[in-house]
């Protein structure tokens, strides 16, 4: 409470404090549950790392930069991370114009669909990816088995959600008349795109490419699974140094490197999307869809690349888990019925489980992601206040830049004294799936409210409504919707969430991501055929929830 | 001022009651049992005391049959809640880790690639039970008073014998077979560094050609075109000729276990076989936690591991073998998964030892 009290009284010295003191107030409760399972983790490992036994000891720091290995790591992790972010915003610029501004029937399904790699397991993607470029796959010809492209593809199919549906949401809310009365006058599409389009959306595509850096960078199943382990980047290597060797100062310096890129990012991304405020933009009635014409070719063609790109594997998965030695047949369903051996649940209890913790997970995160949206949406006039609440945002982007493998494994070292000893607790599960979604709901519900204008909330104010009241007339009635789609959002996130959980203590109760990855490690047609039943299920229930959210009409969803 | 705290209070009140009930209406499958309070004298000293409450950490493959696990609870007046974590490595490091604060009172899982590590950093508490028939040949000669060997599994080249009787090539038999010409491209393993399998086939390969000679031996196995996956689930189910990939090789790194496996419907002949020439047996022990205040009833556990019932059931369960050999197997498993008689082995010390230094040359020279 000491620290809070001195905070506000920082920076009471402002000029016009008030919004400052209410967004910090707000956030609070969030600020403690990211200081308690990422930072204090976090902190925990790194203490490790660097005081072993008692005494500041960085010998290691020199050691690990200056070894051969890190360079190369290091090397690989940024050249693969640019260049798949150049590719993903090469192919997701045009599928956001052609999903968001095209009049292009079937349209809400195909923005379902583009978003299901976002929310798939990597486990089961990384062996789907697999069976089709091994040697014996159906695109064996290609060669590209264990290299670097494979990877590049994989980092790709996942994130090219998230330039689709950050850039579409900032075309969606354009003033198209500025384009409109550019053509009108004469100027040539391309040139309306350089003089026009692209300086508005400039902040979009920065936000995204940032973002998509920051899942490439960090990425970890699909290097390991499709680079055939030729390829480390520091994610898999802070991963290896952990589990496998015990090495705790390699990690630690590691993952303060990690770190360090991690902030550089996304102070970077602040400043580029604080610039591009003040571009004008309408409300959010949904903009005039442009009728097909010859010229939109190019953009359907890499729309129907990206579709392409997105079923390939999913398409693979849904054929063997309809065969069995062989055959075709229903079998695999059937058995997700029956108590899986060496797993003691079956499928349709597993889904229970990964159903119940989602549930959890997404209400916790839609709790406290609303209360961050309503603490960096406050406008504060000082620029402290603003850098400050800036600084609170990107705070809660930081989970997703730092390894899960330190944090599962802080978890441990930290969290292991009452009344704090969460360690092999259930709600540890949805706690650090809540952490995964946070940022996400943030980006959900944070533009929504930022439209509401403040001088309604005044106006009632004038009126005599207290502030309960102000808030419930005024900004609830425009937040029902995004808060049911951040729900359901949250919800697919979690039920595919692996990675952050995987290096929990869990208790014996497994999910359905856990029944996948369990089955699929067993020899036996009956074991591997229902493993892709079971990964086949949880797409469906992902798109499922994914396709009602799309019902609700909130381009924010998926953006960044 | 007065409205943010009424919001901030009204949401914080929310989250806790929402997580906290959709929690408790979705908690654990675990039943509780009742103490058993008419146990003999003996078994009272291995018996629960407290709350009653056992916690056994272990790893993610573990799985025993519920009217087992009901029985023991009903015998030591334990109630089980079992947390997993990760395979035997990550497993022991969380162990080390939390040397000083244990999270569990005791584990099953550690293997004799890790034992050496565990014991030697000294979060096991010493507990020897009688062992069974045949347990004994698995022990550990340094540890041994600490981790009681449970289960084991040979990890064994497998070969698909219906792609070499369709091609007419002669199958290999032995490790230096795997590096001749006419096996060029034919051979999928997991890797050392990401599998445990793929570690249990380099020591394998260090067993058989000593700590000199598996280097050169890896030379020539990745100049054959041994290709390298990162998990055994893909070597097997993506590369294997006989996996439900369908793939291209018809040599995998896998178990002496998974011949029964690949029993066609209607037949009684596996399509694959074990190379008993190639294999390394992975060990599984259990031990109490040192610093837990259930040492009675984790030594009623470890007890509980090696009787009849639990050991018979390790086939069917974890796809194991049991250590007692009173015991009978299934089967399919006494046909047609035999066991090394005599598996490539490293000392469990030297394992821990080297262990960092050989994946990193491993590493090297695959990459």
């Amino acid at each position: 409470m000491d620290g809070h009290h001195q905070l506000i009284g920082h920076v009471r010295r402002g000029p016009r404090p008030g919004p400052t003191v209410a967004a910090l107030l707000l956030a609070v409760v969030p600020l403690a549950f990211l200081g308690v399972f990422f930072l204090l983790p976090l902190g925990g490992m790194l203490t490790r790392g660097f005081v072993p036994d008692g005494q500041l000891d960085l010998g290691a720091v020199g050691d690990v930069l200056g070894r051969s290995r890190t360079a190369r790591v290091v090397g690989f992790t940024l050249g693969i991370s640019t260049l798949a972010t150049a590719v993903t915003l090469a192919l997701g610029l045009p599928t956001a114009f052609a999903l968001h501004r095209l009049a292009i029937p079937g349209a809400d399904a195909l923005r379902a669909l583009v978003i299901m790699p976002f929310v798939m397991p990597a486990v089961v993607v990384g062996v789907l990816w697999r069976g089709l470029l091994a040697s014996s796959g159906p695109l064996g010809w290609l060669g590209l088995d264990g290299s670097w492209v494979a990877i590049l593809l994989a980092m790709v199919f996942f994130n090219v959600a998230v330039v689709v549906r950050t850039v579409g949401a900032a075309w969606d809310g354009l003033d198209p008349r500025t384009a409109e009365a550019a053509a009108a006058l004469g100027a040539p599409p391309l040139h309306v795109l350089r003089t026009v389009l692209l300086p508005a959306l400039r902040p979009a595509i920065l936000s995204a490419a940032s973002v998509v850096f920051l899942f490439c960078s960090t990425a970890f199943g699909v290097v390991l699974t499709l680079g055939g382990l030729r390829y480390a980047t520091i994610e898999t290597e802070i991963y290896f140094l952990t589990t496998s060797l015990l090495d705790l100062q390699g990690a630690a310096v590691l993952s303060v490197l990690q770190l360090v890129a991690v902030v550089a990012l996304l102070w970077v991304t602040e400043r580029a999307r604080r610039a591009g405020r003040g571009v004008r933009r309408r409300g959010r009635r949904e903009s005039r869809r442009l009728p097909l014409r010859r010229h939109h070719l190019p953009a359907l063609a890499v729309l129907g690349a990206v579709i392409a790109l997105i079923l390939a594997p999913l398409l693979g998965g849904l054929a063997r888990s309809l065969r069995r030695g062989g055959e075709w047949t229903l079998a695999n369903y059937a058995d997700l019925a029956l108590a899986q051996p060496g797993v003691g649940v079956s499928g349709w209890q597993a889904l229970g489980t990964s159903w119940r913790i989602a549930v959890d997970a997404a209400l916790l995160s839609v709790v406290l992601g609303l209360l961050v949206s309503l603490a960096v949406t406050r406008r504060p006039r000082s620029r402290t206040g603003r850098s400050l609440l800036a600084g609170l945002d990107a705070a809660f982007m930081l989970p997703l830049g730092v390894s899960a493998v330190t944090i599962g494994f802080g978890f441990l070292i930290t969290l292991d004294r009452p009344p704090l000893d969460l360690r092999s607790s259930p709600v540890l599960i949805p706690i650090a799936q809540a952490m995964v979604a946070l940022p996400l709901v943030v980006r959900t519900i944070a533009p929504v409210l930022r439209h509401v204008d403040p001088r309604q909330g005044e106006a009632a104010a004038t009126l005599g409504a207290g502030p309960l009241r102000r808030w419930v007339t005024v900004e609830l009635p425009v937040l029902w919707r995004p808060l049911l789609a951040a729900v359901g959002f949250a919800l697919a996130v979690s039920l595919g969430e692996f990675g952050a959980t995987s290096f929990l203590i869990r208790p014996d109760d497994p999910t359905m991501p856990v029944l996948v990855y369990r089955l699929i490690g067993r020899p036996g047609a009956a074991e591997q055929g229902t493993a892709m039943a079971a990964a086949v299920v949880l797409a469906a229930v992902t798109v499922a929830v994914m396709a009602l959210v799309e019902r609700l009409r909130i381009s924010s969803v998926g953006a960044f | 001022m007065t409205r943010t705290t009424t919001s901030v209070l009204t949401a914080a009140v929310a989250a806790a009651a929402l997580t906290g009930c959709s929690l408790g209406s979705g908690g654990s499958s675990q039943e509780t049992s009742e103490g058993s309070s008419s146990a003999s004298a003996s078994a009272a000293e291995k018996s629960c005391t407290g709350d009653g409450e056992l916690t056994l950490i272990t790893h993610e493959s573990f799985s025993l049959p519920e009217e087992l696990v009901a029985d023991f609870e009903k015998s030591s007046g334990c109630t089980l809640k079992t947390v997993t974590s990760g395979d035997a490595g990550l497993l022991t490091n969380k162990l080390v880790l939390t040397k000083d604060s244990p999270v569990a009172d005791v584990v099953f899982g550690i293997d004799n690639t890790f034992a050496s590590r565990a014991v030697g950093e000294g979060v096991l508490a010493a507990y020897e039970p009688e062992l069974p028939e045949g347990a004994q040949e698995h022990a550990l000669a340094e540890g041994g008073d600490r981790l009681t060997p449970v289960d084991f599994g040979d990890v064994c080249v497998n070969i698909d014998d219906a792609w070499f009787e369709r091609e007419g090539v002669t199958p290999p038999t032995t490790l230096d077979d795997l590096t001749k010409s006419e096996y060029q491209d034919l051979f999928v393993t997991p890797g050392a560094s990401s599998s445990s399998p793929g570690l249990a086939f380099l020591l394998a390969t260090i067993g058989a050609k000593g700590e000199d000679g598996w280097e050169e031996y890896w030379r020539e196995l990745v100049d054959n075109g041994a290709k390298i996956t990162s998990g055994w689930s893909d070597a097997y189910g993506v590369d294997f000729s006989a996996g439900e990939g369908e793939g291209d090789r018809p040599i995998v790194l896998s178990y002496a276990s998974s011949p029964p496996f690949t029993i066609p419907e209607g037949k009684d002949e596996p399509t694959t076989s074990a190379l008993l020439d190639t294999c390394f047996r992975q060990v599984e022990y259990a031990g109490v936690i040192e610093g837990t205040d259930q040492a009675g009833g984790a030594q009623a556990f470890v007890d509980f591991m090696l009787s009849d019932e639990v050991q018979a059931a390790f086939p069917e369960t974890m796809y194991m073998y049991p250590v007692s050999s009173s015991v009978e197997l299934p089967e399919a498993w006494a046909k047609h998964a035999k066991t090394a008689d005599d598996p490539h082995q490293v000392d469990p010390q030297t394992i821990d030892e080297k262990r960092e230094s050989w994946i990193r040359t491993w590493t090297d020279i695959t990459s």
